[in-house]
This record gives C-alpha cells, structure tokens and sequence, in this order.
C-alpha cells in the first residue's frame, strides 16, 4: 500500500516538475509577452497542481491535506487575476514597440 | 521517497531560476514581472515538497504567505504602470 502511494506521489510530483520545465522552457523560447503568459499559467497551474497532488498521497491527516488543497487554490485565483491583469500592460505595450 | 522529494525540490528551483535569465533579457517590463511571478510559483512547489521532505509542517504556512505575497507584486507592479501611463497621456 505504501509502495503503491509512493509510486503514485514519484508520478505527480515527476509530471508537476516537468510543467515547471515547460513554463520555463516557454518563458525564454516563446517569441511574444502573450504566449510567455500562457507558458507561465501552465507552470503555475499545472505544475503546483500536480506537486501538490504527489504531496496529497504522503500527509498524515485531513487538515494537512486541506492546508495543501487552499495552498493550490490560492495560486489558482491569483493566477486568474494577475494573469487578466499582466495580458492587459502586456497588449498595451505592444504599439509602443 | 525523502531523498526524491529533496531532489524534486532541487530541480523545480534550478528551472525557475534559469527562468530568471528572461529578467535580464526583457524586452518589456512585463516579461520581466512574469519570471518573478514563476519564481513564486516554483518557490511554493519547492517549500511545500521540503516541507514534506524534512517534516517540517510550518515550511506550508511559509508557501501560503509566499502565494500572498506573489499575487500582490504582480497587482502592485499593474497599479504603477497604469498610473505612470495615465500621468503621461
């Protein structure tokens, strides 16, 4: 059973650490500041999200779980809203150039 | 499963912080708050996996207040530019 929960936490945590990559990866390689932004939310929602499912399988109790979940949701929010607010300055940029 | 966390942990923070190369190179200002941005993030994915590594349960509540914080840089960083830009029109 252990064995099986481990297996499943180097799973998610090894799939979240690559969409870290892939957000990075995007951040330098992506020609413009609106697909930079959308490699950026991939990493933030996806990557954290799937970190903090790897965690899920290895807490101890119910509330260290939920504190790990509203760490997630947090974040997704957050992302939500700076993202709408970052591709606002960023399109406003752009006739400048 | 300590010793994978801790490399996990490792390898999320070397990514991000190779992500901070677009600091340097802009060209905007935002493509520069966007690898601050990724940096909170990755700095939350790399406290939460230590914090499982090394039993240390107060190392989430520090992810919490990171996640915070990062939301209120990007806000803050959005409320200046507009009002720069306001002030020059």
């Amino acid at each position: 059973m252990t064995l099986a929960l481990d297996g499943l936490t180097v799973l998610a945590v090894c799939a979240g650490a690559f969409f870290f990559l892939a957000g990075t990866v995007g951040l330098l390689r992506f020609p413009d500041a609106l697909s930079r932004l959308h490699a950026l939310t991939k990493a933030d929602n996806l990557g954290l999200g799937l970190v903090v499912l790897g965690l899920l399988f290895q807490v101890g109790g119910v509330l260290a779980a939920l504190k790990l979940i509203s760490v997630w949701l947090l974040t997704l929010l957050a992302g939500a809203t700076v993202t709408q607010l970052l591709a606002r300055v960023a399109r406003a940029d752009v006739p400048h150039d | 499963m300590v010793d994978f966390l801790l490399a996990a942990a490792g390898f999320v923070l070397v990514t991000v912080a190779v992500g901070l190369v677009r600091i340097l190179s802009g060209p905007g200002d935002a493509d520069r708050i966007m690898a601050a941005q990724l940096l909170g993030t990755g700095g939350i994915a790399a406290l939460l996996l230590l914090a499982q590594a090394m039993s240390v349960p107060a190392a989430i509540d520090v992810g919490l207040v990171l996640a915070l914080l990062a939301a209120f840089v990007s806000v803050a960083f959005v409320k200046g530019v507009t009002r720069s830009q306001a002030g020059e029109a």
